[in-house]
């Protein structure tokens, strides 16, 4: 009855004027506060699931909290359960993205604590995947920040390179990611037949793709003015954030672990680190198309060293990995012939590989720290033996962790739309931050 | 500057000085942690400004039962140095060290998050990775892996080696 009366009632000019300045004065009142949204973690522009606590007064942004830990796996808890050897499974599956790069910086660090050096060309192929991957991680970047800034066609084609090259980790491993390819001691095994040609045929398609993309982009006047000046962070708040890698290096800061702290035999390789000093969105940009092209660059010194035959594993028993292995269509699986040669042939073989598998690898007591430089920074592996044949402790100095503190005062006082721009800018994997 | 170099500038700071594997690792107490962090940092040979990782480890049994682990490396020379400081078990309290490198706010809330260990005046201690409620420190070596409720539906994962498969 009475809101049927009220209904009525809205026909008249006083009621209409009542509402009016009850809509102006709640209006009034709406604006002397601020508003605190979330976005994400289920969000597009997020990467994964990062969610961020934005206070905002109107469009400006007034502070931005990035809050982590949805992917959280226990990563670092379960390689304390699991033999050194299988520790490579675990961590290739902390930083999605980049998971030749787990893999090599876990193997360095368990080298290093048994002393050990894997062969000449296993670490040409650890630098070749490297890079190769370095070039896929960087396309879904610019795939993504693409998508994220309006800029579809670039999505469509980042993605479609980096198609491309998973089908040569899936050739060479037999996986598109979590390979457990590098292994303590060197690497699963030898390129496939044919290999080295399809990586040519990239490496001829590549450069004139990565200029297409700055064709589209560079000079593209949205893509300017979303980008240039956006998401300041210059080099000394960068470095007291612990931000390393292409957002640090596009602050004019030429750290990278490559070039100063060598490893894989790094300082074999002609490549140049490459800056800029604007410490812009637009900076972090040309510094990771650049980037592609030096890995591409890397990847060519690569081929010409892998003309040199050699072994892809160290010889020590008692270090590698008993089986032979080949790809099959689930990845990599013992071959059949060994299978024939431990079941049929050797007892002794068998009692080595059943010993190897099950008990794996003792490691010297002792800590180290080994940094390599991934497509978002230092990432680096602090592992600790007690000379157990499983690790005691293995930290994983991810750099999407470090560089996401980064957030909150790049995007204070710009505006929503730029949160997305900076957060594409860093270029954060949720898999590395939450481990 | 070699390892055997920087172990010696270093060592003329602080004396628990121990070069390993190509590594050099210096354990101090945890009341002169802020005072020697700032002093590798500012010393102009060392220049140790950036701080990788802060972590922990856990020796059940052991006296100090928690060592605090902190990377530290140079941007200007490329070297890098080990800061360790041993927590007792029933007092595992260490200065925040946010004032000299304010990355270390993420690293010193997931260090709280996974060992229990508490960093005094850190500006917002609370956990990282694990959800607020959570009871227990899952990377101290008495947490089993597993053994938790699921929260879902009341299902209860047993601990691996209490599977019966």
């Amino acid at each position: 009855m009475t809101a049927g009366r009220a209904r009525g009632d809205l026909g008249t000019d006083e009621r209409v004027t009542e509402i009016d300045e009850l809509s102006v004065a709640s209006t009034h009142e709406i604006r002397q506060e601020t508003m605190v949204i979330n976005m994400g973690p289920q969000h597009p522009s997020t990467h994964g699931v990062l969610r961020l606590l934005l206070e905002l007064d109107g469009e400006t942004v007034l502070s931005g909290e990035p809050i982590v830990g949805y992917l959280h796996t226990g990563i670092e808890k379960n390689t304390e359960y699991r033999t050194w050897q299988q520790g490579v499974t675990y961590v290739t599956r902390a930083d999605y993205l980049s998971p030749f790069f787990n893999e090599v910086g876990y193997c360095l660090a368990v080298e290093k604590l048994l002393g050990i050096e894997a062969p000449p060309r296993a670490q040409v192929l650890r630098v070749l995947f490297c890079e190769m991957n370095r070039i896929a991680s960087h396309l879904v970047w610019l795939a993504t920040s693409g998508m994220e800034l309006g800029a579809v066609s670039v999505m469509l084609y980042g993605f479609r390179e980096r198609e491309q090259i998973l089908d040569i980790f899936e050739a060479a491993t037999g996986l598109r990611m979590n390979h457990a390819y590098v292994r303590i001691g060197g690497v699963v095994m030898d390129l496939p037949e044919g290999g080295e040609g399809r990586i040519v045929e990239f490496l001829d398609m590549m450069p004139g793709r990565i200029d297409e993309y700055e064709r589209l982009l560079t000079k593209n006047p949205i893509w300017i003015q979303r980008n240039v000046g956006i998401g300041a962070l210059p080099a000394a708040d960068a470095l007291a954030l612990g931000v390393t890698g292409p957002t640090l290096r596009a602050a004019g800061v030429p750290l990278d672990v490559r070039r100063d702290e060598p490893y894989c035999g790094y300082e074999t390789y002609e490549f140049d680190v490459v800056t800029r000093d604007a410490a812009d969105c637009f900076a972090r940009y040309e510094v990771r198309i650049e980037e592609m092209r030096q890995s591409l660059r890397i990847v060519e010194q690569c081929l010409d060293r892998l003309r040199e035959p050699g072994p892809v594993m160290v010889e020590d028993p008692k270090v590698r990995w008993p089986a032979q292995l080949e790809v099959g269509p689930d990845g990599i699986g013992n071959s059949q012939r060994y299978i024939e040669h431990i079941m049929e042939e050797s007892m002794e073989a068998l009692i080595h590989h059943f010993k190897m598998v099950t008990e794996g690898v003792s490691v010297p007591p002792g800590e180290v720290y080994v940094p390599v430089e991934s497509p978002r920074g230092e990432l680096g592996f602090y592992v600790v033996s007690d000379g157990g044949n499983k690790p005691y402790r293995v930290r994983m100095r991810d750099p999407s962790f470090a560089n996401l503190q980064a957030v909150s005062q790049m995007v204070e006082g710009g505006l929503v739309a730029d949160v997305i721009a900076v957060i594409a800018s860093l270029d954060p994997v949720l898999g590395g931050v939450d481990r | 500057m070699n390892v055997a170099e920087l172990a010696e500038r270093v060592r003329a700071r602080v004396p628990d000085v121990a070069v390993a594997r190509g590594e050099a690792t210096v354990l101090v107490e945890r009341d002169r942690l802020i005072e020697t962090l700032g002093t590798l940092r500012d010393d102009e040979e060392l220049r140790l400004d950036f701080l990788s990782s802060v972590t922990a480890t856990d020796w059940p049994g052991r006296e100090p039962r928690f060592r605090v682990v902190y990377e530290l490396s140079s941007t200007e020379h490329h070297h890098r140095l080990r800061v360790k400081v041993g927590l007792p078990e029933d007092d595992p309290h260490v200065p925040s060290v946010t004032g000299l490198f304010p990355t270390a706010n993420w690293h010193e809330r997931e260090t709280y998050d996974f060992y229990g260990v508490v960093f005094d005046g850190h500006p917002n201690l609370r956990r990282i990775l694990l959800p607020d409620g959570w009871e227990g420190w899952p990377l101290r070596k008495t947490e089993e892996l597993g053994g938790v409720d699921t929260r879902y539906h009341g299902a209860f994962i047993p601990p691996v080696d209490r599977r019966t498969t």
